[in-house]
């Protein structure tokens, strides 16, 4: 019958094609780094500045394969079994997860400079043009009629950056009383009419659907938006505090020994650091390290009062117990009311 | 167990159908069974039954009634007009009814908010009025809708479609007016698969994800369905509480089906008898 | 009174006494056609407004770009799998279904339904628990250099999950409705059980089977959820075109994002004009049942 014969060429074009999925011939190398939502545009044209330099200085052919979306999401595939080469996250906690399952060494946030974090980000507001709200400072946001938008913590690396700089905000100016910034984020998430589940939702919520009067959002995002997705329409408005948010990098120790690929990976995250790498990180828009491009680029990002989230919160591991599990702050900010 | 039968290839077949369903089906979803089990009693009634969980077993239990509520009637009413009624593109409108169960639920997510969103077409006329449709428990009611359409209209439609006119005639010779006929003749005759067709859609809503993500906005409490909350307990790479939710989900999916074959069942012994 | 005037009043007696008047009516499809226009039709048209917003340049660069080409060939690998081996377990599960009385048919028959009201993020978890790093299987499937999950397999068996009741389901009413006599007439002269399954059970269901394979391979194209979370989303590599519109939405490419989403909308008419097509074949055919539209209520009746 005819379906047998379909079911058989069906069959050997699989057979075909799955052993081409994971060629890896000493002259091609195949490297996969497993990113958060934002950073599609930057890994796009860093990947190619890295393999033209990798193929000057070693002959080998390296194709990088990208894999986005929410920071968390991306952590548990790899710890399911995604074999990434390296991880480009959100935050630390997420890394220190896949550590945590035995897949990256437990010093990995001492193998590379700046505590593993290439680039950096702050939080900003969005705001429409000619700022109708007249929206400063995060105390504007609390005001009764002001409808903010922030993705929802629980599933999104970006907004539990947002939570934490607001928090931040209040204890730097109370001298670090929580009750006051506990009062202070959920009078915030009052305000709050949609929590999408990453921060690109919450971008597409603002700048498409036309709803609320300011986003928070990775100061990346925002520039993005303000330049390119809808030019003159938007305004950053920066806070006078804000939270210095450290994207970590790392290699997967366990799949670059099976893949082989240690020297190239660790080139490629060196290669972060480079004054080529900084210099795309700050074309899109991320703040960079080194001093020399931070000096190229000083037009791009205003002067902001920047806390660590070590300094205010003790880290990520105890930020996230209080703040994000089941039961923490942020549940319990919501579970009372409606 | 099996009457005999001259027939052969029941042991083929059944083996291959038991082994497949097994393979595919029986063991992936123990797996799940199988991770909750690792909590004690206390922690999975604590998981299943906290304040956040509740609430969106009543949105997604409530939003997925309502949308089968919507379908069956209008179902029903579509039905109607098109076994009924001859129109001008009759058969692209019945060809269209199959579509948001061919179409990806991604897609139809997508399409659905940049509709019902306050910039979009309709979402704009609905907020003129104060009616705010997307990012609420509204939105979430209509993509449920939208994906349960197919389901009464098409379990109803042969069943009029073989519904014999005379006695209808009957009644109206015996001086039932229209809509004493509609209530006492076709309804009840219709009822049994507008049921189906409201258990099917009912079934189908409680489970959705793709296409209620993009809509409801996702507010703790008051707009998070129940595969969100999933969703949300494996990025938190808390296995164990994920599939004690969706062992709840899937012990009440099993039910509904259960309790759908089982009616089939009994209708069509009611039909043969009769 | 002459008899044609008898049967005209007859004729107009029965139209009267089977239709409602012409206000009804046209409120009644008025009333249909508006819900159908909210819910469907409305929607629908935004995606293919929104993939042509930006002019026909975008439309076909967004759709031709080699990603979405990768995602559209591994989307047509899926279906190409899924389809027959679904194919082959609903011809099997019909069989002993609908030819064979036993105990326990409405369970097993429920079993068949369950992928289909199953969520699809816990059919996407179930194989992550099974075949992930640290699933059931994972240390087993690592140390022999298999991939699953993360890589086409675990696509094709999320998919072919999901898509598991569609084919059975067409064909167990029809087989039943059927009954068994032409095959046991076949059996008791001689014939044996393939050929009785080629020659005499296959014609009678064929247009079954065909309006089945339409409904699994759209299903197939079409499957999100499920496919989102054992996928691993790598670009040109793991991702389906359903997954490839997320992708391009989050990019805020909404104007690519429309265009992919328009082509599997359009895939999903040309799949109902297909099922059109079926139908209409199956009512004028032979041995055609009513194709769609009269198997469910068949099923009631046996």
């Amino acid at each position: 019958m005819t379906y047998k014969k379909t079911l058989i060429a069906v069959f050997s074009i699989a057979l075909v094609l799955v052993p081409s999925l994971g060629g890896s011939a000493q002259t091609n190398v195949t490297l996969l780094n497993v990113s958060y939502d934002p950073t599609r545009e930057l890994y796009q044209e860093l990947n190619a500045a890295f393999a033209k330099a990798w193929k000057a200085k070693s002959g080998q052919t390296v194709t990088i394969n990208q894999s986005h979306g929410g920071s968390g999401k991306q952590a548990r595939a790899v710890i399911d079994g995604l074999e990434a080469d390296v991880v480009t996250l959100a935050l630390g906690y997420d890394v220190d997860a896949i550590q945590k399952a035995g897949l990256i060494a437990p010093n990995w946030q001492k193998r590379l400079p700046n505590n593993s974090s290439p680039y950096t980000s702050t939080i900003v507001f969005l705001v429409r043009k000619g700022n109708p709200k007249r929206i400063r400072d995060w105390d504007d946001l609390v005001k009764p009629g002001i409808s903010v938008i922030t993705p929802n913590p629980k599933t999104s690396g970006g907004a539990r950056w947002n939570h934490l700089a607001a928090w931040g905000y209040v204890l730097k100016r109370q001298n670090g009383d929580d009750a006051k910034a506990r009062d202070f984020v959920a009078r915030l998430f009052k305000n709050v009419p949609v929590l999408d589940s990453g921060a690109r939702g919450s971008t597409t919520t603002f700048v498409e659907r036309g709803i609320g009067d300011v986003l928070i959002a990775w100061e990346n995002e925002a520039i993005l938006a303000a330049r390119e997705l809808a030019k003159g329409d938007f305004e950053i408005v920066v806070p006078t505090v804000s939270i210095l948010a450290e994207p970590p990098v790392s290699v997967v120790d366990k799949v670059v020994d099976k893949h082989k690929t240690r020297t190239v990976a660790q080139a490629y995250l060196e290669f972060l650091y480079s004054d080529e790498g900084q210099r795309i990180a700050a074309k899109h828009y991320y703040r960079p390290r080194t001093p020399s491009v931070t000096a190229e680029f000083s037009q791009q990002f205003q002067q902001v009062q920047m806390f660590t989230i070590d300094e205010l919160f003790g880290g990520w591991q105890k930020a996230q117990a209080s703040h994000f599990n089941d039961g923490g702050i942020f549940d319990q900010i919501y579970q009372p009311g409606f | 167990m099996k009457k005999h039968s001259v027939l052969p290839g029941f042991g083929l077949t059944m083996g291959f159908t038991l082994l497949y369903l097994g393979l595919l089906v029986l063991i992936p979803l123990s797996m799940a069974f199988l991770k909750a089990s690792s909590l004690s009693w206390d922690q999975f009634w604590h998981i299943v039954t906290a304040p956040r969980v509740l609430a969106s077993y009543r949105l997604s239990f409530g939003a997925s009634f309502a949308a089968a509520l919507i379908n069956a009637g209008f179902g029903l009413l579509v039905a109607w007009v098109l076994v009924r009624y001859s129109f001008p593109g009759r058969a692209i409108v019945d060809g269209l009814v199959d579509l948001p169960f061919a179409l990806p639920t991604a897609v139809g997510g997508l399409a659905l908010t940049a509709t019902y969103a306050p910039t979009g077409w309709i979402g704009a006329k609905l907020a003129a009025v104060g009616i705010k449709a997307a990012y609420s428990p509204l939105g979430v009611v209509i993509a449920l809708t939208f994906i349960g359409l197919p389901f009464v209209v098409r379990t109803v439609q042969p069943v009029l479609v073989d519904l014999e006119r005379e006695v209808e005639e009957a009644a109206a010779t015996l001086g039932a007016n229209r809509l004493q006929t509609f209530r006492q003749i076709i309804l009840p005759a219709v009822f049994p698969s507008v049921l189906t067709g409201f258990a099917l859609a009912f079934a189908r809503a409680l489970g959705e994800y793709g296409s209620v993500v993009f809509i409801s906005g996702n507010m703790p409490m008051r707009t998070e369905i129940v595969p969100l909350l999933i969703m949300t307990k494996l990025d938190q790479f808390d296995y164990a509480g994920a599939t004690a939710i969706a062992v709840v989900m899937l012990v009440i999916s099993f039910g509904l089906l259960f309790a759908i074959n089982i009616l089939q069942w009994l209708n069509a012994r009611r039909l043969s008898a009769a | 009174m002459s008899s044609s005037t008898a049967v005209r009043t007859l004729a107009a007696a029965r139209a009267s006494s089977t239709t409602e008047p012409a206000f009804v009516r046209f409120g009644l499809l008025g009333v249909a056609l508006a819900f159908l226009g909210l819910f469907l039709i409305v929607p629908v048209a935004v995606v293919f407004e929104q993939a042509f917003a930006k002019g026909g340049a975008t439309y076909l660069a967004a759709v031709g770009e080699p990603e979405a080409l990768a995602a559209l060939r591994l989307t047509l690998i899926t279906a190409a799998i899924v389809v027959p081996v679904n194919l082959v377990f609903g011809l099997a599960a019909a069989w002993a279904i609908a030819k064979f009385e036993f105990t326990g048919k409405s369970a097993l028959i429920t079993l068949i339904d369950l992928p289909f009201a199953v969520s699809p993020v816990i059919s996407g978890m179930v194989f992550v628990l099974l075949f992930g790093a640290r699933g059931l299987f994972g240390p087993w499937l690592d140390a022999h250099g298999l991939k699953i999950i993360f890589a086409t397999p675990g696509i094709v068996i999320a998919t072919m999950f999901v898509t598991l009741p569609l084919v059975a389901r067409e064909l167990i009413p029809l087989m039943h409705a059927h009954g068994t006599e032409e095959e046991e007439a076949a059996v008791s002269l001689g014939a044996g059980g393939w050929q009785t399954f080629f020659r005499v059970t296959l014609p009678n269901i064929k247009w079954g089977v065909l309006y089945g394979v339409i409904l699994c391979n759209a299903r197939a194209m079409g499957e999100f959820g499920a496919v989102s979370v054992v996928s691993g989303h790598i670009r040109g590599v793991t991702n389906t075109l359903p997954l490839h519109v997320e992708i391009l939405y989050n990019e805020y490419n909404s104007a690519a994002a429309f265009a992919v989403a328009s082509l599997l909308a359009a895939l999903a008419l040309v799949t109902l004009v297909a099922k059109r097509l079926v139908e209409s074949k199956a009512h004028s055919g032979r041995n055609g049942l009513t194709a769609s539209t009269g198997e469910r209520k068949e099923q009631d009746e046996h």
